[in-house]
Formats: structure tokens, sequence, C-alpha cells
């Protein structure tokens, strides 16, 4: 009880002194989020509501994402690279410690790499460390990595949330107390409820300006709402309901923040299963398909259409949605030249996000338009990694496959779609040993190409990044390179 | 009455062992790879076989069964697949929130039913009987989400008295952490107190046609007396299975409630659970349901037989 007098006696005052115009900004924040993590350490789940929470806020890497995507520093202060491309020599910021007072020195990045790449590793994405083959502690501020072949996305790997620096001594209750080098460091966690966050004092670099920061788990869009507009949460990142953009937009109380994400939204098609193994009738599929009443029929407008599997807001993003664009005569005449006259049935297996399941609902009317009869199943998560994922027994399926720069997925034959082009597998090999820059642009602009020239699957939309906050707040991120909510340089405006 | 009382208890324990074996069954059925869950689209063959050996996936399901059920016996629930912490801390933790939100609708429901459903027989075909009959057919009729929506549009977003959902928290005092469950309260309490008035209306106006009662009025007791002295104590029988049959629904059936006003209750960790494979989650939760109701029905037998001492002999 006295915490709630102490509390409104502090609110009063506050009160007073913004009377008296020499107002005190709020130093703290409440983040409302759909989705709890799992728990809280982002080396050893899937989980993107894990770097959502603790990306750059909690745990730092030796490079890390900025909000345009890019890869800067981070506890890295500089690298060398040998001349041929397998030798990273990272030269570590001097005096940071972790948020339990210990130091952080070269051994700790071996441990977190030699840990992710271990064989008994519950790393999520093990492949990033695939290339390393010996990782030495030079002296306490130089560790040197050693891969097999040259890697031209190894610094860019590193600033996964995969790939962040932990600590030997923090490592056995990382799940339930993380414990890293942030600005900010974890204070408590009420299971369904929320996860607090401190300023750290002791940052390295600039420090946080707010005090604290909540994150609030609203897994229902409606409670989502309500919470923001009670005022209950202060931002909410990753609003569920696009539908209820526009009127926070008309409210002098909010600002809607509209961004980039790395999801490129697709109809993933079982490429050998017939009848989609001919490409005929996949190119059917593609033109088929009206992008943009997708968008603002699922999306309510919100999205970038997209013509092959890559961001639209990275440079080298080749626009070729005219090549599949929205024409059912066509579709219909390639369905008769490959031999399907009255069209044909097939399966469109849905996963939960409202994207899959409003989108679903369109595309079936779309393709039913040109004679495809797509039946569609509801799956949950669970349901759909065993079916579709794994069992790859499915026609097509729509899925936001939200990993940044990810288009090597499509040299994995075995991968759920089951693309299998040699060219295409020759060119990622060639691309990771490839260091230079203009050579490496190149090859991604050719890897656009060929997938959208085999149709490899329909290329729906880059999914955009939507937040609401309080007006007053700046800072935020409007885009997401990856999955964060970074609070290192938010603050109330007065 | 011990002979009753033990008669009761061996059913308990039957009606429990059946249970679990059932909810294992079903869980083992559905498809679902907790591993591949965690992991995602990007996860490693190698990587899904340590993380499922850590969690005791490759053992055999009859394997899992005995060391589920026998650490059930001495109160380990086991460790959580996605959660990574005891099972039993984490359904403690939610019960803070579930079992005082179950309690206060039960009481805001008991409160209002017991009044209105006594005014209601008591001035049966009357302005009061027809205006709480009117009303709780509406209350049975409207979906507890709605009005709860509803609610937190008016008191929450119109005019901000409450917050729109979230736990406060016990630390931060009683008054705050019962001033967050008082909505959803009222939302789960509405439909319950509905029926519960029209039970207690109907079950008192029974008892008031019965023999004991005309003999009652007869030696000279006013209707109200005889209401109050003679016809409530055995109306109150059907009461009481209907609150044990509430309880028992408030305690499992919050589910919804709990997303609206995203509380951080039992129904809430069931939900999650069960999109996430956290299948020692959802088994030991539903049995610890499972467990709640027949205690209840326990409970309810044991007060038929104190309320009506001639149901001590019946089994």
């Amino acid at each position: 009880m006295f915490a709630g007098w102490y509390k409104k006696g502090a609110l009063a005052a506050a009160a007073l002194v913004a009377g008296m115009g020499m107002a005190e900004a709020k130093t703290d924040i409440i983040v409302g989020m759909q989705l709890e993590p799992p728990h809280l350490d982002p080396t050893s789940a899937a989980a993107g509501a894990i770097d959502s929470v603790l990306y750059s806020n909690v745990f730092e890497g030796l490079t890390r994402f900025m909000s345009d995507g890019s890869v800067v520093p981070g506890l890295a202060e500089s690298w060398d690279i040998s001349g041929d491309g397998t030798v990273y020599t990272f030269k570590l910021r001097a005096g940071v410690k972790f948020h339990d007072g210990t130091d952080f020195t070269a051994d700790d990045v071996k441990f977190s790499l030699d840990r992710a790449r271990a064989e008994d590793s519950q790393n999520a994405q093990k492949a990033l460390f695939a290339g390393i083959t010996d990782v030495a502690v030079i002296d306490p501020l130089t560790v040197q990595v050693t891969l097999g072949a040259p890697n031209g996305a190894f610094l860019f790997n590193m600033a996964w949330g995969d790939a962040v620096i932990v600590a030997p001594e923090s490592i056995d209750t990382i799940k339930t107390n993380p414990v890293g080098t942030g600005a900010f460091q974890f204070a408590n966690w009420v299971q369904g409820d929320r996860i607090d966050l401190v300023k750290n004092p002791a940052y390295w670099g600039t420090p946080a300006k707010l005090e604290r920061a909540t994150f609030k788990f609203i897994s229902d869009p409606t409670a989502a709402f309500a919470a923001v507009m009670a005022e209950d949460v202060h931002a909410f990142a990753g609003f569920p309901a696009p539908e209820n953009l526009p009127q926070f937009d008309a409210d002098p109380r909010f600002q809607v923040l509209v961004g980039s994400t790395e999801g490129e939204t697709i109809l993933s098609t079982n490429n050998k299963m017939p009848p989609f193994d001919n490409l005929m009738v996949r190119k059917a599929l593609a033109h088929a398909i009206d992008r943009q009443a997708i968008i603002d029929g699922a999306m309510f407008g919100y999205g970038t259409p997209i013509g092959t599997h890559f961001a639209p807001h990275n440079p080298d993003y080749v626009d070729l949605t005219a090549q599949s664009a929205y024409d059912p005569e066509q579709a219909k005449k390639l369905l008769a030249e490959a031999g399907f006259p009255d069209g044909f049935k097939t399966t469109l297996k849905l996963p939960p996000p409202s994207y899959a399941r409003r989108g679903g609902e369109i595309i079936a009317a779309q393709l039913r338009a040109v004679g495809i009869e797509a039946e569609i199943s509801n799956l949950e998560w669970p349901q759909w990694l065993e079916q579709v994922f794994r069992g790859k027994d499915y026609g097509l399926t729509i899925v936001s496959h939200t990993e940044p720069a990810d288009i090597n997925i499509y040299a994995r034959p075995e991968y759920y779609f089951q693309y299998d082009n040699p060219a295409f597998q020759t060119l990622m090999a060639d691309l990771t040993n490839t260091t230079d820059p203009a050579a490496r642009s190149a090859m991604l602009k050719t890897a656009q190409t060929i997938i959208a020239d085999d149709y490899v699957n329909g290329y729906l939309f880059q999914l955009a990044a939507l937040s609401v906050a309080n007006a007053k707040i700046d800072g935020l991120w409007a885009n997401a390179p990856t999955q964060a909510t970074d609070l290192t340089a938010v603050y109330w405006k007065d | 009455m011990l002979q009753f009382f033990l008669k009761r208890l061996m059913a308990l324990v039957l009606t429990l062992v059946v249970a679990s074996g059932v909810i294992f069954l079903c869980l083992e059925i559905v498809p679902g790879d907790p591993a591949l869950y965690m992991l995602g689209l990007n996860a490693q063959e190698d990587t899904l076989a340590a993380l499922r050996a850590e969690l005791g996936l490759d053992m055999g399901p009859l394997a899992r069964y005995w060391a589920w059920v026998s650490g059930m016996v001495v109160g380990d629930f086991g460790i959580s697949y996605t959660y990574r912490t005891p099972v039993a801390e984490m359904v403690a933790e939610r019960l803070k929130v579930s079992l005082p939100l179950a309690v206060y609708a039960l009481t805001l429901s008991t409160a209002i039913a017991f009044p209105a459903g006594i005014w209601a027989a008591s001035r049966r075909g009357r302005g009061a009987d027809i205006a709480v009959m009117g009303v709780t057919q509406l209350g049975v009729a409207i979906p507890n989400f709605w009005f709860a929506m509803l609610m937190v549009l008016v008191f929450a977003i119109q005019l901000r008295w409450f917050n729109a959902g979230g736990f406060a928290g016990w630390e931060a005092g009683v008054g705050p952490a019962l001033k967050s469950l008082t909505l959803p309260a009222i939302a789960l309490a509405l439909p319950q107190a509905s029926i519960l008035a029209r039970v207690m209306r109907s079950a008192l106006l029974e008892s008031l046609n019965e023999d004991y009662v005309r003999t009652a009025r007869a030696k000279g007791l006013s209707r109200g007396q005889a209401l109050w002295r003679h016809a409530l104590r055995n109306a109150l029988i059907p009461v009481l299975t209907i609150i044990g049959l509430q309880f028992a629904f408030l305690m499992a059936g919050a589910i919804i409630i709990e997303n609206v006003f995203y509380l951080p209750g039992l129904g809430r960790l069931v939900f999650q659970a069960i999109s996430a494979r956290d299948l020692i989650v959802v088994e030991s939760v539903v049995m610890l349901l499972v467990f709640a109701v027949v205690v209840v029905n326990f409970l309810v037998d044991i007060a038929y037989a104190l309320v009506d001492p001639r149901l001590r002999g019946q089994v």
C-alpha cells in the first residue's frame, strides 16, 4: 500500500512540477508485444519474440544491425580480414562489462562461438557458424576466427541475434536470467505477463535515455487495441490488427510507424508435386494472382509488392513484379498449354498469422477464377511444421520468410518447396566464397532473376513493420531489419 | 458417514487414474514436434536431435507416461519444454491469478443470485419476478467475452476507471490486484449469476409446494417465515450442484476472458502451451484441472450429506 501512496505522491509532485513549467520527461516505457518469449536465451531457440525483447537491449554481438539493415561494429571495435578472406581478427572494445560485473574478454567470444557450433549445440541458426574452423584467443582484447573457406556474409551473420556474446559464468541460468553487455539489464519476468528491463549504469557506449522499460505481452488483437486506446501501454511493437491503424493515425495522442521488415510473404509452391513440377503451371499461378488485391484485402494496404524473394529496401533488389503481373487470361492460356484447360485441384494449407489466413481466402478466389480449385485447410504452427515443412504434404501454402537475406534457402533442394536447380546452387556457393561487394551485388541480382524466371513460388509482398506509439515518444525503430525492439535511443519528448 | 466418505474418495482416485491415461493418450496423438517448433525453419537435424534428447522426447511413450505420473504423485510435474522452468512453479504462479479470479467471480455471482432468486420466488408472478427472469434470460444469452469487450470500451477506454487488462500483481497490494480482477470477475460472474438465480428461484418454488411447507404454514408461519426456515435449506441441494459445476468451469473456462483481459492465468498458460506443443505443461495443467473438478465435486457431495442427512446412507 505504501508503494501506492508513494506513487500517488510522486505523481502529484510531477504534476506540480509540470504546472510550474519545468517538466521532467518520463523515463519509463511500457511496450506491448503480441508474443511472449518462451525463454530468454536468443542463442538456443528460433522464437523471434526472444530477440524482440533482448536484441541490442540486453545482448550484443561482435557486429550489429542498425535500423536501416546495415551492419556496424558492436562489441568488436574493428577487424582485419586476411588476404584470402578466411581469417578474421577482431579487436574488441575495452572496458566492457557484463551485467553481473564480470569483464567481457576474448574468452567470452571464443566460448560463445564454440558453444554455437558445438556438436550438441541447440542454436536454431547453426548454419551461421558452420564455416568456422577455429576460434583463437590472441590476447584478452583480440580474437581470431578462422573459416574453412571465405564467407562474404560472415560479418552479417555475426550480427544475428543467434550470434550474440554470452558469458560462461551466467550460461546455466540464461534462460530465466539473461546476462549480457547491453544498455539495459534484465530485471524481472512475470511469465504470461511482462518482462522488466532497467538501465545499465555501467554501459560502455551511449547510455540509454530510459531508466526502465517493460515489455507487456498481449496476444489478442482486440485486447491490444484496447490496451493502446486506454494508454495502458505506451507503444505496441508489431501491432497485430492493421485495420485499426487508421483510427490511431487520426488520434493526436498516437503516432503510427510503418517500416520495412525482412519478411518476404510468398505463396510457397511444392515444386516436386505434379502439376507444380511444370514451369508453365507455376507461371500460370503467378499470373493468376493480383498482389495489390491481397495487400489491400489482407493487410489493409500495408505491404510492398515483390516479384522475387528479396527485400525491396535492399540496394541489390531487382523489381521483377512486371514479370508476373496480374493477367488471368494469360494464366488460363498457360494452363491450357500445360494440359489443364479445365484447371485442377490442389491444397492450400494456411498457418495462423492473419496474412496467411486472410490472404489465403483471397488467393483461393483468384485461383478459382482461372479454374484452379484450392482447398483451404487452416493449420496451427506445430501442424504446419509437421505436415508442410517437414512432411512436404501440401500443394500451396502462404508463409512470410522473416530471416534477413535468406535467398540462399533456394539452394537447398530438400527445403520444403523442393526447388532443385544446380545452377542456382553453384551460384550460392560462389556467393558465399565471394567477398568483393560489387561481385556479390551482381550475383545477388542474378539469383533474384533466376528464381523469378523459374516461378519457384508466388511472390506476394514484403511484410510491413507496423507499430503504434504515444505521440511523445521518439527514437523507436520503424523498420525491423531483424526481430528487434531496440529501445537504447528511445526517449519521451517534453 | 465414514463409509460414504471413503467410497467417494475411492471414486475420486479412480477418476484421476483414468483421466491421466486419457489425457496422455490424447496428447500423444496430436501432431507436431515440440523441438521443431522451438528451433524453427532453419534448424539442422543434429540440433533437433540434441534438443529432443534434452527434453526426454527420445524415450518411448510408456516410459514418458510413467515418468510423468510417478513424478506427479510426489508433486514433481516435470520441466516445461519451452519455458524450461518447473511446471509446478509455473502453475503455482498462474494460480495466484486464476484462483482468486474464480473465487471473486463465484462470490459475485452468489451474492447477486441468492437475493435475486429468493426475491423472485417470494414474489412469484409479480413484477419483481418478471424483472429478474427477464434480466437473467439476457444474462444467460449474452456471451461473456462480448460483455467483457463492452466493459473495456466503457470503463477502460471511455471512463478510464480501470485498466484495459493486465494484472497488477499481489506485490502491488491487495487493492490494485483486486481492482485489476474486477472487470474480468464481473464478466465471468454475469452468466453464472443468471443461471444460479434461475435455479435458485425454481428450486425454491418447488420446495414451497412441498407438504412440509404446507404443514408449517398450517402451524401459523407466514409465507416468508416458511420460505426462510423450511424451504430454503431444501432448495440448496440443486444450487450447490450448480455452484460446484460453476467453480470448475471458472477454473478451466476462463481462457477466453483471460485473453480478453490479458491476465497471466492458468487458461492463458494452457493456450500458449498448446500452440507451442509444450505437452508436459498441457498434460499437467489439464490433470490439475481434472483434479480440481473432481475434488470440488467430492466436496459438493460431502456438502449434500451435511445439508441433507438422508443422503449419507446412499452412494
